[in-house]
């Protein structure tokens, strides 16, 4: 009696202490932007290696500050993604579907398109038909490209320092 | 049984643990908070611990940038019935180029469909922020700027709202309570009609709080100290000088009307602000040099505007 309590007390000691530890050599984090920006440095200079996409899940294999640098693809591709571009948080992309009712927690989910969204958008826009978003969905052209901002920043002498974070 | 209570022992603090959950969480957090203030862990992921322990009771719920994106965009939409755009095609790229650079230099990088920036067709020294990251500044605002780096810092300060998440902040509680309530009932089920109709009832009241804030009310004057600091930053991590932000102001200090709408009744008084950064950034005013290339290029872009 008395070893099978010691045991079990025993198990519930690891169980409180070691998991964690085992589960946070394992962090997987979602993207929580249209279109994340993997980089080959932990800097706004580094160049762009790869794009991720709307709830991509990354597994984090290194901290550094406001950078983090993860894996994607089984860890075919490794790379610096700043911290604002993800989130801990599962994001799932279509609502309703067997994957979001089967999980617990549904407060561990930010569910991408819920809450306000672009159906809250067309409501609003039905009730003030004064307020016109022409040039809102104009300025989304407006986009720079990686290429383009070095290319600006060189041009005008531009010089960022060296060794400054992020 | 000397073993079984060498093993007690070591599970005295576990078990306390274990009495009470909330215990734990108090506990986890006032560690994370001790290692952050010592500086053992960043701030940002101190407070990603402390979202991940929170998240297993209750989760400190807030919006995702999805969700800041398109409070954005109608908080946008409802500043340009208000203001023109100015259609000048050139002067628009030039922005989007200097602000969107600027902005991956700030602490908040990415945001769900990135920064874009239009000039406003107004006389009136102003600028307004959303917060899903479109930036509008008006051609008043550009007139008191006499190189690249005084546009810089004028972007910078507009970012650095965003990055500081002050448009959120311009939401009244009870509707953010509100929001996050019927939102959290969708992540279970799709929502009803009637909520659905509450929630953008709500997104009305949210939109109108922010775009009241920005037009008439004003931030803080503390959240502008906080903006004009972070500008400092973002200029000084892509080698713009720190000094472009006190000329674009001594400019405005000549230009601004007292009684005028815009920045003469959102924002502090431009020497308050130069007084600011110079005491809490040690800055020392000299004049801003700007290379021949970066001038000929700003001059062309919005020198005449
Ligand atoms: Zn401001």
């Amino acid at each position: 009696m008395s070893r099978v309590r010691t045991f079990l007390l025993a198990v519930l000691f690891l169980c409180v202490f070691c998991l964690p530890l085992f589960s946070a050599t394992q962090e997987f984090l979602s993207v929580q932007v249209k279109e994340g920006q993997m980089r080959s440095t932990p800097s706004f200079l580094g160049s762009v290696m790869a794009s991720l996409a709307y709830g991509d899940r990354v597994e984090l294999i290194e901290d550094k500050g406001a950078w983090k640098r993860v894996a994607i693809r089984g860890g075919k591709i490794k790379g610096w993604v700043h911290m604002s571009a993800l989130s801990t948080k599962k994001i799932a992309l279509r609502a309703g579907t067997a994957d979001v009712q089967t999980r617990a927690t549904s407060s561990e989910l930010a569910l991408a398109g819920k809450g306000f969204n672009a159906k809250v958008e067309a409501e609003f826009k039905n009730k003030n038909k004064n307020i016109d978003y022409t040039w809102v969905d104009r300025m989304e052209m407006l986009a720079v490209k990686p290429d383009q901002m070095h290319a600006f920043l060189k041009q005008g002498q531009v010089n960022p320092p060296e060794g400054v974070a992020p | 049984m000397k073993r079984d209570s060498l093993i007690l022992f070591l599970l005295l603090p576990a078990s306390l643990v274990i009495c009470g959950c909330q215990t734990m969480l108090t506990a986890t957090e006032k560690v994370t908070t001790q290692a952050e203030s010592i500086g053992m862990i960043h701030p940002s992921y101190a407070q990603a611990i402390k979202k991940s322990t929170g998240a297993v009771s209750k989760s400190i719920e807030e919006f995702t940038p999805e969700q800041e994106y398109y409070i954005g965009r109608s908080v946008a939409a409802v500043i340009l019935t208000k203001y023109q755009p100015y259609t000048n095609q050139p002067a628009n790229q030039y922005l989007n180029l200097l602000g969107q650079t600027l902005a991956q230099a700030s602490d908040m990088p990415e945001i769900f469909r990135g920064y874009r920036f239009l000039v406003l067709n107004s006389d009136e020294i102003n600028a307004f922020a959303t917060p899903g990251g479109q930036i509008f500044v008006t051609r008043g605002l550009l007139r008191c700027c006499r190189n690249e780096d005084a546009v810089a810092a004028v972007l910078a300060h507009e970012i650095g709202h965003i990055q500081l998440k002050h448009g959120i902040q311009a939401i009244k509680k009870a509707r953010i309570t509100d929001a996050l309530t019927t939102i959290a009932a969708e992540s279970a089920r799709a929502l009803a009609p009637n909520e659905v109709a509450m929630l953008t009832e709500t997104f009305g009241g949210a939109i109108m709080d922010i775009t009241t804030t920005l037009i008439n009310n004003g931030y803080s004057r503390s959240f502008e100290y906080e903006a004009d600091n972070a500008a400092q930053t973002i200029l000084r991590r892509l080698g713009y000088d720190p000094n472009g932000l006190v000329e674009m102001l001594m400019v405005m200090g000549k230009n601004l009307k007292s009684g005028e709408s815009g920045f003469a009744k959102t924002h502090p008084a431009p020497q308050d602000r130069i007084d600011e950064i110079q005491q809490k950034l040690g800055i020392k005013y000299s004049r801003v040099r700007t290379p021949d290339a970066r001038q000929a290029r700003f001059t062309k872009a919005v020198g005449k505007i």
